[in-house]
């Protein structure tokens, strides 16, 4: 049986979220939380592949203790194990020290697969999934709109880009990466909520990985928001329509996700 | 925090699959199966029973689901309601261990929905007058007769019926039968045409010599009206249930309606004419809530319930037929169209004062407890 492990994030549950014009992070206090959807998506495809082929799915994300919450509901859609990374140390960590963090700790566990959403929705960098493939040195594959199939040793899927699809298959371990349309992430179940949300979170701290404190946090990140300010929209006058030239460009864009190529990675 | 869980998947799944579908289903009449297959997989008509395959949730749990499910479409509320109190419930009370193996797993699992036939065209409110017969013959029992309004029915994989045995001994002469929906003489008739609930399949029941083995006896010979009348005092829980669900949903869409209509320059909920309805409605609710979680945890508590159970229906009836119709009042010419959806709140609400006992047996059962 494979092990996935599914990379998440807990997020704002809203598109207004407000900035601390200190410190220039987000202000989280009192703003309602969900998994992000892109994570949830990949959350799916694991229990998918629990449900045809068996799997054991673990689900590990770095946040403050509250993501809890977000983990007991992942139990209740059926996951086997989950991981809390949850430390002062972490705090203020950019994607290049929350991936150190994650795959520091995901080399203490035995992974075959391991599935991230392609971006958060609060952050849209895209960037945690791959680094954490080149810190542990495997293959990844970013931006999956299907899992084909998954063997022992080899996972098929298919990556979209703005202009193809490619069908890649790459072998196991490695880490790819999910959109969020390529399922429908299924409700919590009754069953589970009563049967499986007793496991417990397994909260992991700085003091149980093998890290620098150097390397973490805001002293082990390299990026530095220097300023933020909200864009000022203009608004497009009544009148303008849209050009022909628009137009097709729209179509072929809009066309060109269902014109596949294949290869090999 | 397993049942903000649950709620939260009542919630959830409402919201997404039943209020799309509250519109169609009351338009054209039609049973909502497909919404059956999403709940049985997500295990919701086995919720209350922790054996042979149930979820193991608490009752108010269930109480919760029915609920939630009616706020957004009373069709799909009832028949859960009807499938796990009036199915499941006698059958996992009453039933023998082979019987529970049997129809018990099927009903939790949701493979099979369940349904009950008590009532006949001359046993409504007495129904002690069941003219449907049971003739012993040895090693069957032959059934001949009909039952009408039955809920779920057409639909029902299993049917927990019942029968006169030796219409000699009256109350007693009656007995409990499981009939499974391909028996041979056994037809479901046409659908009624209702006023509300459209969606919910409401059939008569024909009874042509069905031959019952006599494993499908539930419970004891002349228990029938014991388990009929207990098993109704549980469904009259669902039934408020469904009533405060409907109540609830009514009530949010005048909230939306009353902040956002103005007339005379102002939203017409700055008007204290408004604001004292609204405080009205709300206050009326929160007690049919009271009165509807103090039956369900009675009954959890395995403490006596009948007369709680008795006046939550009563006044969670009443509210929710209450509640729509001032809704619609608030919302004016807009509430009597049907895109509006409004509407169809007062004509669902109107079935829960009259099934699983109309508003007067509620009274009768709350009058004989404090009088006896």
């Amino acid at each position: 049986m494979i092990h996935i492990v599914c990379l998440v994030k807990q997020v704002p549950d809203t598109t207004e979220i407000k900035i601390d014009k200190d410190t220039n992070t987000l202000i989280r206090a009192g703003v309602k939380s969900i998994t992000n959807p892109n994570d949830l998506a990949g959350v799916e495809e694991a229990l998918k592949l629990k449900d045809t082929m068996g799997a054991k799915v673990s689900v590990v994300t770095m946040g403050p203790l509250q993501a809890e919450g977000m983990l007991t509901e992942l139990y209740a859609r059926g996951v086997d194990a989950c991981y809390l990374l949850s430390d002062r140390a972490f705090a203020g960590s950019d994607t290049w020290a929350t991936s150190k963090i994650l795959s520091t700790f995901l080399k203490t566990l035995d992974y075959d697969l391991i599935i991230a959403g392609y971006q958060a929705i609060d952050g849209d960098t895209a960037q945690v999934g791959p680094q954490v493939a080149e810190f542990l040195n495997i293959p990844q594959v970013t931006y999956l709109s299907e899992i084909t199939s998954v063997t022992k040793t080899a996972i098929t899927a298919k990556k979209r880009t703005e202009s193809e699809i490619w069908t890649l298959q790459v072998d196991l371990p490695c880490l790819v990466t999910t959109l969020s349309d390529m399922n429908k992430p299924r409700y919590m179940n009754a069953f589970d909520i009563m049967h499986n949300t007793d496991k417990k979170v397994e909260i992991v701290t700085f003091n149980d990985l093998d890290l620098d404190i150097n390397d973490i946090g805001l002293k082990g990140s390299p990026t530095k928001v220097s300023k933020t300010y909200v864009k000022q929209v203009e608004p497009k006058s009544a009148k303008q329509v849209m050009t022909e030239e628009d137009a097709a460009k729209l179509i072929a864009k809009l066309l060109y996700p269902y014109m596949e190529v294949n290869g090999d990675a | 925090m397993k049942r903000d869980l649950l709620i939260k998947l009542f919630e959830e799944f409402a919201e997404k699959e039943v209020k799309p579908l509250a519109k169609v289903i009351d338009e054209e009449e039609r049973f909502p199966l497909e919404t059956v297959k999403k709940m049985a997989k997500l295990g919701m008509l086995g919720l209350p029973f922790s054996t042979y395959g149930g979820v193991g949730a608490t009752y108010t749990s269930y109480i919760d689901a029915v609920r939630i499910l009616s706020k957004y479409c009373a069709t799909t509320g009832v028949i859960l309601s009807a499938h796990t109190s009036l199915c499941a419930s006698p059958i996992y009370y009453f039933g023998t261990d082979a019987q529970k193996e049997k129809y018990l797993t099927k009903l939790n699992s949701g493979v099979s929905l369940g349904a009950f036939g008590l009532t006949e065209p001359s046993a409504g409110t007495d129904a002690s007058k069941q003219q449907t017969k049971a003739i012993d013959k040895g090693d069957y029992y032959e059934i001949t007769g009909s039952k009408i309004f039955i809920t779920n029915a057409g639909y029902a994989d299993i049917y927990v019926i019942f029968a006169m045995t030796n219409p000699e001994l009256g109350l007693k002469g009656i007995s409990a039968f499981i009939l499974e929906k391909d028996t041979e003489g056994f037809t479901v008739g046409p659908k009624e045409r209702k006023m509300g609930i459209r969606g919910s399949s409401t059939c008569e029941l024909i009874f042509d010599k069905v031959r019952l083995p006599k494993t499908q006896l539930l419970g004891k010979v002349g228990e029938g009206f014991k388990i009929a009348m207990s098993t109704l005092d549980g469904g009259r829980i669902g039934i408020a249930a469904q009533a405060l669900g409907i109540a609830e949903g009514a009530f949010e869409m005048a909230v939306n309606y009353v902040k956002t209509r103005k007339q005379f320059d102002k939203p017409i909920a700055s008007f204290q004419h408004t604001q004292f309805k609204i405080a009205d409605m709300k206050t009326q609710i929160e007690a049919a809530r009271a009165l509807l979680y103090q039956a369900a945890s009675a009954k959890e508590a395995n403490e006596p319930y009948s007369d709680k159970a008795a006046m939550a229906k009563l006044f969670a009836s009443r509210v929710a037929f209450e509640v729509a119709d001032q809704s619609i009042q608030l919302m004016g010419g807009y509430g009597y169209i049907r895109d509006f959806e409004i509407e169809r709140y007062l004509r669902d609400a109107k079935i829960t004062e009259i099934y699983e006992g109309t508003s007067e047996v509620q009274k009768m059962v709350i009058a004989g407890k404090v009088l006896k």
